[in-house]
C-alpha cells in the first residue's frame, strides 16, 4: 500500500501520512458501530430494546452521543497534575493505534508489513499501561489510582500468557510476520492454525488439541488485557466508580472510550490472525470463481472485519453474562493456571514441531 | 531506610454506585485490605419520628411507606398490626387474607430487587434486569389494586383502602405460575455461576452468636443457621394458618453464614412466599374490607412493641399512646439500621471488592436506616 | 417461656435494690422499671441467667416523657423543666422465646444511663440514636456521637425532645423555611 501510494503521489511523506491515517478511517466507524452493537447486544440479552429513537433501531445513537461528548465541557479538577492528566488519554489511544499499524487488513493493505509484527504488537500494547497509570496518578483521586494500579498489574501479568501462546505459534510457523502467518493459512478453514495449520500429516492432528488450548488461553488473557468483564477490575463500576477515567470528561473521556473499543478489535484481530486465518476467507474467494482478482482484497477486508467483529461480539456476550472476578482471583487465574498451562502447551507444541 | 507507611482512608459514598443509596463508608485500608469500616448515616434523615408526633394515627401510614420504599406494603402492615393491637380490634378475615397476600407479594418484589442489585454489585448486569422484569408483574398487581406502584398507603387501621379488583385473583395465579420457572432461571444464570460463588462463598462470614448479639434479623440471621421467623415464632395476622418452611443457611458452598448463604436464603424465601400465596389466594373469604375501620382512632394510654417479619428482617414499631389522637412517640426498629451495624465486623480483613459484596448481601435500604 | 411476672420475681430475688416496680397497670405491655445506674448489671444478669437467657435486644428507644413543668423562657418559647427522659429496652430470648420490657428513667436535667453496649452489640447504634435525638447520655458508651443528625449539629440540641426549638442557623444556612 505504501509503495502504491508513494508511486501515486511521488512523495514518500504524503504516502506515509495517508497510509498512517487509513486505520483511523477504520477505527472511528468501527467504534461507533461497536458501541451501538454493545448496547443492542446487551439490550436484547436483557429483554430490552436498547436505543430505538435515533435512526433505524437507534443506529445513529452513538453518533449523537459522539457529538454530545465533543460539546461537553472539558473539566479538569484543580488538584490534578495537568500535564500528565491532559496527555494520558492520547497515550492510551496511541498505544491502541500503533497496534493497528501492523494488522494485516487484507493482502493489499497493511500499515507496515513488519517482519517482527507480533513482537511489535506485544511491545507497543504496553504503552497503554503507561497511559493508564498516568491517568490514574494524575487524576489525584484514590479510586482512579486504585483502578490504574489494578490495571497495570493486570495487563502486565496477562501479557505473559499472551506472549507464551504467541511464542508457541511463532515456533510452529517459524515467522513473526502477521501477513506471513495469514498467508500460510490459505483460503479454506481447515488450513487455519486452530485446526493444525495447512500442512497435512500427522503433525496436524497431533497439534490440533494443543492449538485449541492455546486459543482458549490467548482469548482469556486478551480479554483481561482489554479490561473486559469478567476481568474489568480497573473500571469495576460497583467498586471503583469508573476506575482510572473517573475524572475525565468530554473529548478526553471519549479518547479512552475509543481506545477501549479499538483495543477490543485489535486483540480480536490478533486472535483471528493467529488462529483463524486472518483475512483469509474460510470458503474460498468469489474473486477466484469470477476470475476478478481485484475483488479478492475487498473480500479479504470483509472477512477480516467479520472475524474481528465476531470475537468482539463474543466479548460482549461474556460481559453481559458473567459476574466480575475479584482482583486476587484474577491474579490467581493468571499466575497459577494460565501461565503454567501455556508453558506446558508451549513445550508440547515445540516437541511436535520438532518431530 | 525504612519507608514511612500510612493507612489509606477511602471515602465510599454518599454518591457511589454500590452503597445502595446515600450511605457513606469510611474505609481504612492497608493496600486493598480493609482494616476498619465506619459507616456514616443520616443523609436521608427525614425526621419520621418527629413528624409522627404531630400526626393522627391514620395519618402516619403514608409516612411508613416512605421508610423502606422497597417494601412499603409491609411497613403499612407492621404499623397497622401495632395500632390494632393497641386498640384491641379484630379485623375481618378477608382483610387478613388480602394483607398476607400483599405482604408476601411485597416480600418477593423486595427480594427481587435485593438479589438483582446484588448481582449488579458483583458485576453481573443481566440478572438485575431479568429480576426487575419479574418485579414489574408484582407492581402491576399493586397498581390495579390501589393505584400506586411504590408507595401504597394501602393497609388502613382495621381495614384496607380498597378492596381487590375482580380479576386480582386470576392475575395473581397467573403470576405465580409465571414466576416459578424464573427462579430456576435465576439459579442457572447467577446463583450457581462459578465466578459468583467464588466471589461470595467464604466472604463476610457471620457466626450465629455474633448475629444475635448485633440484633441481626431476617434472612441475614437465618443464613447464619438460626431458624427464626417472626411469622412463625411470634405470629401475627393469620400466618399460623399457612404451611411453609423457614429456609436457613447451610453453608452450601463455603462457611455457614457467608454472603452466598445470605443470597440463597432469599432465593429460597421467595419459593416459600409462593407457597403461602398459593394457599392464601384460594381461601380469600367474602366480606367488606372497611367494616372494621374505627370511626375515631383514640387508643388508650399505654405502650406497645409489635414486630413483623419485613423482607429485611424484624420490623418493630414501638408506640406510646397518651390517650390522645396523636401518638406520643413512635420509634421504629428498622431492620436495615440494625443489620448495617454489623458491617465493620464482617468487613475486617477483606478486600475493597468484598466490602461491596458484603454490603450488598446485607441488603439495606437507606430510607429505612435514616428514617 | 416465662411470663413477665415470673421474670420480675427472678430479677427481684437477685437484685433487691435495683428494681423499682413491675408495672402491669398499662394496657397491652407490662414493663419493669429499673434504676438507670443498675441497668448494666441487670442486663448482664438477664442475658446470662440460665433460666432467662435474654440473648437479644430487639429494640432500644429513648423517650421524652414530657412530665415536667411547662414554662416559658425569655423568648416566649415553651420549655419543659424537670421530669424525666426514659429509655425502653425490649428484650427477647431466642432460646426460650419469651419477652420482657425494661424501662429506665433519668432526670431531664442530667439524663445519664449506663450503656449496655458491651452486653448486646446492637445497643451501640440504638444508644447513639437515643443520644442524638433525645439527648440521653450513655455512660461507658465507647463512641457516643450523633448518628442521624449532622455531627456538627448544635450541642445540646436534640430534636425528639418535646420542647425542641429549631436553631436559627446551621452552618450559616437558615433552618426554618
Amino acid at each position: 500500500m505504501f509503495e502504491f501510494l508513494s508511486d501515486l503521489f511521488g512523495s514518500q511523506i504524503i504516502a506515509a501520512f495517508i497510509s498512517a491515517a487509513l486505520p483511523l478511517v477504520f477505527i472511528v466507524p468501527f467504534v461507533i458501530f461497536a458501541v451501538w452493537l454493545e448496547r443492542k447486544v446487551s439490550a436484547h440479552m436483557q429483554d430490552r430494546l436498547g436505543p430505538m429513537r435515533v435512526g433505524w433501531h437507534g443506529w445513529l445513537q452513538t453518533i449523537a452521543d459522539f457529538f454530545k461528548l465533543l460539546q461537553k465541557e472539558d473539566i479538569v479538577a484543580s488538584d490534578t497534575d495537568k500535564k500528565f492528566f491532559n496527555v494520558a488519554p492520547y497515550i492510551v489511544f496511541a498505544g491502541t493505534y500503533l497496534v493497528f499499524a501492523a494488522l494485516p487488513f487484507s493482502s493489499a493493505y497493511i500499515g507496515t508489513s513488519l517482519d517482527i509484527g507480533l513482537f511489535y504488537i506485544i511491545a507497543v500494547s504496553g504503552l497503554v499501561v503507561i497511559g493508564i497509570l498516568m491517568a490514574g496518578w494524575a487524576s489525584n483521586n484514590k479510586y482512579s489510582l486504585y483502578g490504574a494500579m489494578r490495571s497495570a498489574a493486570q495487563i502486565v501479568s496477562y501479557e505473559i500468557p499472551t506472549a507464551i501462546v504467541i511464542l508457541s505459534i511463532v515456533m510452529f510457523t517459524g515467522t513473526l510476520s502477521l501477513s506471513e502467518i495469514s498467508d500460510n493459512q490459505t483460503a479454506y478453514f481447515w488450513n487455519w492454525y486452530i485446526f493444525g495449520g495447512p500442512d497435512w500429516g500427522l503433525t496436524k492432528f497431533l497439534v490440533l488439541p494443543f492449538m485449541i488450548i492455546g486459543f482458549l488461553i490467548l482469548y482469556i488473557s486478551t480479554l483481561a488485557e482489554v479490561n473486559r468483564t469478567p476481568f474489568d477490575m480497573p473500571e469495576a463500576e460497583s467498586e471503583l466508580v469508573a476506575g482510572y477515567h473517573t475524572e475525565y470528561s468530554g473529548i478526553k473521556f471519549s479518547m479512552f472510550f475509543l481506545a477501549e473499543y479499538g483495543n477490543m478489535f485489535a486483540v480480536s484481530a490478533i486472535v483471528s490472525v493467529i488462529f483463524f486465518g486472518g483475512y483469509q476467507s474460510p470458503i474460498g474467494y468469489l474473486g477466484d470463481a469470477l476470475a476478478a482478482n481485484w475483488l479478492i482484497p475487498f473480500e479479504q477486508l470483509f472477512w477480516f472485519a467479520a472475524k474481528g467483529i465476531f470475537f468482539v461480539f463474543v466479548q460482549m456476550w461474556l460481559r453481559w453474562t458473567l459476574p466480575r472476578v475479584r482482583v486476587d482471583q484474577l491474579m490467581t487465574l493468571c499466575w497459577k493456571y494460565l501461565i503454567p498451562y501455556s508453558i506446558v502447551n508451549l513445550i508440547i507444541i515445540g516437541i511436535i514441531t520438532l518431530i | 531506610m525504612a519507608l514511612k507507611t500510612q493507612e489509606l482512608v477511602l471515602n465510599m459514598g454518599p454518591q457511589h454506585p454500590s452503597t445502595h443509596g446515600v450511605l457513606r463508608l469510611e474505609l481504612e485500608l492497608e493496600g486493598e485490605v480493609v482494616t476498619k469500616v465506619i459507616p456514616h448515616l443520616g443523609y436521608l434523615h427525614r425526621c419520621f419520628e418527629k413528624h409522627t408526633e404531630a400526626m393522627t394515627y391514620p395519618q402516619v401510614i403514608p409516612y411508613t411507606d416512605r421508610m423502606d420504599y422497597l417494601a412499603s406494603m409491609y411497613n403499612n402492615f407492621g404499623y397497622v398490626v401495632a395500632v390494632e393491637r393497641l386498640l384491641g380490634i379484630e379485623v375481618p378475615e378477608r382483610v387478613e387474607y388480602i394483607r398476607v397476600i400483599m405482604g408476601e407479594l411485597q416480600r418477593i418484589a423486595s427480594h427481587l430487587v435485593a438479589l438483582g442489585t446484588y448481582g449488579l454489585d458483583i458485576g453481573a448486569f443481566t440478572p438485575f434486569l431479568y429480576l426487575f422484569r419479574d418485579r414489574e408483574h408484582i407492581l402491576n398487581l399493586f397498581e390495579i389494586t390501589c393505584g400506586a406502584r411504590l408507595l401504597y398507603n394501602y393497609m388502613w387501621i382495621g381495614g384496607l383502602s380498597h378492596d381487590i379488583p375482580s380479576d386480582f385473583v386470576r392475575l395473581t395465579k397467573e403470576f405465580i405460575s409465571y414466576f416459578k420457572p424464573t427462579i430456576t432461571e435465576l439459579n442457572e444464570l447467577l446463583s450457581y455461576n462459578k465466578i459468583f460463588i467464588e466471589r461470595t462463598a467464604n466472604v463476610g462470614i457471620l457466626p450465629a452468636d455474633t448475629a444475635i448479639s448485633y440484633g441481626i434479623t431476617g434472612p441475614n440471621l437465618r443464613a447464619s443457621g438460626v431458624q427464626w421467623d417472626v411469622r412463625k415464632d411470634d405470629t401475627y395476622s393469620i400466618y399460623n394458618r399457612f404451611d411453609f418452611e423457614i429456609p436457613v443457611g447451610k453453608g452450601w458452598f463455603g462457611t455457614l453464614g457467608d454472603c452466598w448463604d445470605r443470597y440463597y436464603v432469599r432465593v429460597l424465601e421467595m419459593e416459600e412466599s409462593l407457597k403461602i400465596l398459593e394457599q392464601a389466594i384460594d381461601q380469600i373469604p367474602e366480606g367488606d374490607v372497611q367494616s372494621a375501620i374505627p370511626k375515631r382512632i383514640k387508643p388508650p394510654v399505654g405502650t406497645i412493641y409489635t414486630r413483623v417479619e419485613n423482607p429485611r428482617g424484624e420490623l418493630g414499631y414501638f408506640i406510646i399512646s397518651d390517650g390522645s389522637v396523636n401518638p406520643f412517640r413512635i420509634k421504629v426498629r428498622a431492620p436495615s439500621f440494625v443489620n448495617l451495624s454489623v458491617l465493620n465486623e464482617l468487613c475486617k480483613g477483606h478486600l475493597v471488592a468484598d466490602v461491596v459484596a458484603i454490603l450488598g448481601s446485607i441488603d439495606i435500604v437507606l430510607g429505612e436506616i435514616d428514617r | 417461656m416465662k411470663n413477665p411476672a415470673e421474670i420480675y420475681d427472678i430479677i427481684k430475688s437477685n437484685f433487691p435494690d435495683g428494681i423499682f416496680e413491675l408495672n402491669t397497670s398499662l394496657p397491652v405491655e407490662p414493663l419493669i422499671q429499673v434504676n438507670p445506674m443498675k441497668i448494666h448489671v441487670v442486663s448482664e444478669f438477664l442475658r446470662d441467667a440460665e433460666e432467662l437467657k435474654f440473648d437479644s435486644l430487639m429494640n432500644l428507644s429513648g423517650v421524652d416523657d414530657a412530665n415536667g413543668e411547662r414554662i416559658s423562657d425569655e423568648n416566649g418559647n415553651e420549655i419543659i423543666k424537670g421530669g424525666t427522659l426514659s429509655v425502653y429496652y425490649h428484650l427477647h430470648s431466642f432460646r426460650f422465646n419469651h419477652k420482657i420490657t425494661l424501662k429506665v428513667s433519668a432526670p431531664r436535667e442530667n439524663p445519664e444511663v449506663e450503656s449496655v453496649e458491651n452486653i448486646w452489640k446492637t445497643a451501640d447504634w440504638h444508644e447513639r440514636e437515643a443520644f442524638d435525638l433525645i439527648g440521653i447520655k450513655f455512660i461507658n458508651h465507647p463512641d457516643l456521637r450523633r448518628i442521624l443528625m449532622p455531627y456538627d449539629w448544635e450541642d445540646g440540641s436534640h430534636p425528639l425532645r418535646k420542647d425542641y426549638q429549631n436553631p436559627e442557623f446551621y452552618q450559616g444556612m437558615k433552618v426554618p423555611y
